[in-house]
């Protein structure tokens, strides 16, 4: 086609600017991170408590993440209200442990007293997914792009103001679990407990997912779903109802890591879902939207990336209490990722994997 | 159909209701609302919203039945309006009798003692009883309403919303009309109390709206096929008259409204600033941008720093030099941002930028660049635009006296805001029917036809993109010298969607849908102070019914209107065939 020359210029441009913006951030990255090393003023096990801190936190991203990826591999959409399902699983359990609390089970039972109120939003956080789907997605499945999402993005206010009506404005504090405070040491490294036990319970739930989905009929019906919908339907399954199951599954994650991530900050609060599950979503495109590794390597990456980033790269660069700016390190990354590599780190899979 | 089948229709429709009652209890609504009234003495809002549910619970269950049997049962529609209306009364008592034996109070806040008491009537026993008693009686009532013939039922129905309307702007009304004068404000007394209507007001404008409304059903018709065999001039003259008259009440509500309402009336013009603007990159291209805050915010430091006298004010120009170069750096900014993102699709679009927004809030906030935009302080001492001949050279470093006229109230910065919106409708219209404007819609209705036929996607989309981040700076710019001062931490994701959710309530790409938007969101809830606690649940409710239901918005344009109900054309079409 011919193009005159003005569009050309316009072409060169933009492309000059991308590539400018590019090497803007990788050069803040090993700029920023020589300086930091140089300096020295970290420790080397200051810098494992960063990335155990980031895995722990991390791991919590994708388990939300998982119910991104899965909805979205299945009806293209990006389900706006999965923080605020995320939160909802963090306030049942909130409630079922304070009162597990009060009556002294927590402590005569810590294991128990840990997974009931894990359950608990498990069930919670999946019933109240299978509602909103029900009434804000299913209407609108074959409508424009851009009317379920909107939806969704109500149902997430939806949601949020309602527990904040029920609730209140305030914050909860989680009950403390007297077994979990305190240290451990593996291979001479101290970890805190409560970040060992956030990872390996997010590591077993997320082991659980993909054998769901990799190994059972339903999760055969679910890959096929995502796969085509319509053929799915001609096999003989019930597309709406893998549908449904797809959203109480990944709610289910969510609340989960709703549970994980009250008890690491011990914190429970009716806004306590947006930056989560902003965040879980940047590690969806990270890891390759629609694909389940992706998501649990996205999360993992990003956590660690949002533990050791401010100090590594922002710190070196002089930058004054770079910890403020933590939570614009994940949205850069997001958008570079978009930037950089569009299908994620996993990405290439996914045009024969839709899982 | 069978009689069990209704019977146990209407009871789902009545524990539907019932659920929806408990729920809007619980959150705090009836209480809250209680506080108002709909007429004094007779009913609070905060009652009406339970009589409400279970009105319209059998109304539908008396509907459901009709359509069960394919024709009105006298009979049978009142048994299920009334059992309708009995379940929600019973779903209530039984929050009552658990809530009075249980400590509620522990997880749901709002279950507290007061709340009961006025679920009860205030009696000390019988009051469930008599709860479930009215239920049953109010079903009983809505669905004998369904088999009321349409000529009573429409007029009746208008009314009543009518009444609800007048309801939560009575405290408005009173206001505008005491300010009046003397007869007006007389009038006023008689027809609003303190928190509602009187009983007087009420039956006045409830027949009133009867007495209209059974008028136009019966000569609406007539009039409206005068007014089209006009001649041109005529309804010319008549479209002009209706324009001027808009434009006087437009322009002259905030000079007799007092500070309070002139207050929320900027606001609202702001928001129609900004709506204007968004809609020309959501509702045109398409793009549904959550970043807005961003080129919001960058339009507001930019005046603010150049303005300010205060410690972070560079050059303290004056306002008219501050606002195009704040809109100049906005558009900038939205280039850069608009640059890297723009060739992703629709829905990463969204997040993409809700991510900018984020950024440049935190950056704003941040110790880092604290030197420049005065961090958490925020940036304080900002000089009100001043009109007068040679004000824009003026320039100066010390808190100076305006030598012409000082756009110091809310009233001043408003018509500022008006003239803006104007000028953005006017540049949004003429854009419209363009070539680029054109393109933009290409690309909104399918990116990859639109490529196909030789749009250059990023360039199209970037203009959009551009413009709609330099009337949010616009916005940002005016938003500024109304406060007087800019912090970081009210750059929040809220503003976005307030303005996405205006823009998508009163229809996408419609210019009239946003100011119409603007007022049901922005203005309702700035306005009823009850309303406003729960002004975000009411979005979050509003947008997904508006999806569910009429996703062209209130007043849509054209083109969505045609594209959104094209399913439904051809349906009917088939159906006729």
């Amino acid at each position: 086609m011919r193009t005159s020359f003005g569009e050309r210029l316009v072409d060169l441009a933009v492309s000059g600017f991308l590539w400018g913006f590019r090497i803007l951030i990788v050069s803040v990255i090993v700029l920023g991170t020589f300086f930091t090393l140089q300096a020295g003023k970290y420790t080397g096990e200051q810098w494992i408590d960063f990335i155990v801190f980031g895995i722990s936190q991390g791991s919590i991203y994708a388990l939300i993440a998982l119910g991104y990826t899965m909805v979205y591999g299945i009806l293209r959409m990006i389900n706006f209200a999965h923080g605020e399902i995320f939160m909802s699983g963090a306030f049942a359990a909130y409630f079922l442990a304070t009162w597990l609390n009060t009556m002294g089970f927590i402590d005569s039972n810590p294991v128990l007293g840990l997974l009931l109120p894990i359950l608990f939003a498990m069930i919670m956080s999946a019933l109240i997914a299978m509602l909103v789907e029900r009434i804000a997605y299913r209407p609108l499945r074959e409508a424009p792009r851009l009317v379920p999402l909107i939806s969704a993005i109500g149902a997430s206010f939806f949601l949020q103001y309602t527990f904040r009506g029920f609730f209140g404005p305030g914050v909860y504090a989680y009950p403390p679990i007297a077994a979990l405070d305190g240290e451990w040491t593996i291979l001479g490294i101290h970890v805190l407990k409560v970040q060992v036990v956030v990872a390996v319970a997010a590591g077993i739930m997320m082991a659980i997912l993909y054998a769901i989905v990799m190994f059972t009929k339903v999760g055969k019906a679910m890959r096929a779903v995502s796969e085509n919908k319509d053929t799915a339907a001609l096999m003989g399954i019930d597309v709406n109802r893998i549908i449904v199951m797809t959203f109480a599954v990944g709610a289910a994650m969510a609340g989960a890591a709703g549970v994980l991530y009250a008890l690491i900050y011990r914190q429970v609060n009716f806004f306590m879902g947006f930056v989560p599950g902003v965040k879980a979503f940047t590690s969806a495109v990270l890891g390759g939207i629609g694909n389940i590794p992706g998501a649990m390597v996205g999360g993992i990456v990003l956590g660690i990336f949002e533990s050791v980033g401010p100090s590594l790269f922002l710190e070196g660069l002089g930058i004054p209490r770079p910890y403020q700016l933590k939570d614009a390190i994940a949205y850069t990354m997001l958008v570079m990722i978009l930037l950089f590599r569009p299908s994620g780190i996993l990405g290439e899979r996914l045009t024969t994997k839709k899982a | 159909m069978k009689k069990e089948n209704f019977i146990w229709a209407a009871a789902k429709i009545g524990l539907l209701g019932g659920v929806i009652s408990i729920f809007l209890t619980l959150i705090g609504m009836v209480e809250v609302f209680d506080k108002r009234d709909v007429v004094e003495k007779i009913i609070t809002l905060g009652m009406f919203l339970p009589v409400a549910v279970s009105f319209t619970a059998g109304f539908l269950a008396s509907k459901r039945t009709s359509d069960l049997f394919g024709e009105n049962k006298i009979l049978f529609n009142l048994l299920s309006g009334l059992i309708a209306g009995l379940f929600t009364g019973l779903l209530l008592m039984f929050l009552v009798m658990f809530g009075t034996s249980v400590n509620l109070r522990a997880v749901f806040l709002n279950a507290s003692p007061t709340l009961f008491k006025l679920l009860t009537f205030g009696k000390e026993s019988g009051g469930e009883t008599l709860l479930v008693l009215y239920g049953a009686v109010i079903g009983l009532i809505g669905g004998g309403f369904h088999l009321l013939p349409t000529m009573i039922r429409r007029p009746l129905t208008r009314a009543i919303f009518f009444l609800i309307f007048m309801a939560l702007f009575s405290g408005l009304f009173r206001v505008v009309m005491i300010n009046q004068g003397e007869s007006a404000s007389k009038l006023a007394k008689y027809l609003f109390g303190q928190t509602g209507m009187t009983l007087n007001g009420a039956l006045i404008f409830f027949f009133g709206v009867v007495l209209v409304s059974v008028l136009w059903d019966s000569q609406g018709q007539k009039v409206q096929t005068r007014v089209a065999t006009m001649p041109k001039s005529g309804q010319l003259t008549l479209r002009v008259l209706v324009i001027l008259l808009i434009a006087y009440i437009a322009l002259g509500l905030p000079l007799v409204s007092g500070p309070f309402i002139a207050q929320v009336i900027v606001i609202i013009s702001l928001y129609i600033l900004m709506g204007l603007g968004l809609n020309i990159t959501l509702g045109f291209a398409g793009l549904l941008d959550l970043g807005f805050v961003a080129f919001y915010a960058i339009g507001a430091y930019t005046v603010g720093l150049l303005t300010s006298y205060g410690p972070f004010g560079l050059q303290h120009v004056s306002f008219w030099i501050a606002v195009p170069i704040a809109v100049l750096v906005a558009m900038m900014f939205g280039a850069i941002l608009g640059l890297p993102v723009l060739g992703v699709r629709g829905d990463y679009l969204a997040i993409a930028t809700l991510g900018f927004g984020e950024i440049v809030r935190l950056l704003a906030g941040s110790d880092f660049l604290a030197k420049f935009f005065g961090g958490p302080q925020g940036v304080i001492g900002i000089q009100k635009p001043c009109l007068g001949i040679l004000e824009a050279f003026v320039k100066t470093d010390v808190p100076r006296v305006c030598g012409g006229i000082e756009l110091a109230k809310p009233q001043d910065i408003y018509y500022l805001a008006v003239v803006s919106a104007i000028l953005i409708a006017f540049i949004a219209w003429r854009l419209r029917e363009s070539r680029l404007g054109r393109a933009w819609m290409a690309i909104r209705e399918d990116e990859d036809v639109a490529e196909a036929l030789g749009i250059n996607l990023v360039q199209t989309k970037l203009l959009a993109y551009m413009l709609g981040a330099a009337f949010a700076g616009l916005g940002g710019a005016i938003f500024t010298v109304l406060v007087g001062s800019i912090f970081a931490s009210s750059m929040q994701l809220i503003v976005s969607i307030n303005v996405v959710a205006l823009i998508i309530v009163g229809g996408m790409g419609s210019i009239p849908g946003v100011i119409v938007g603007a007022i049901t969101l922005i203005g309702l809830p700035e306005l009823l102070r009850e309303v406003s606690e729960f002004r975000f649940l009411l979005y979050g409710t509003t947008l997904i019914i508006m999806m569910l239901a009429k996703p062209e918005g209130l007043w849509p344009s054209q083109s969505a209107k045609r594209e959104l109900h094209h399913a439904d054309a051809d349906n009917v079409a088939a159906e006729t065939a």
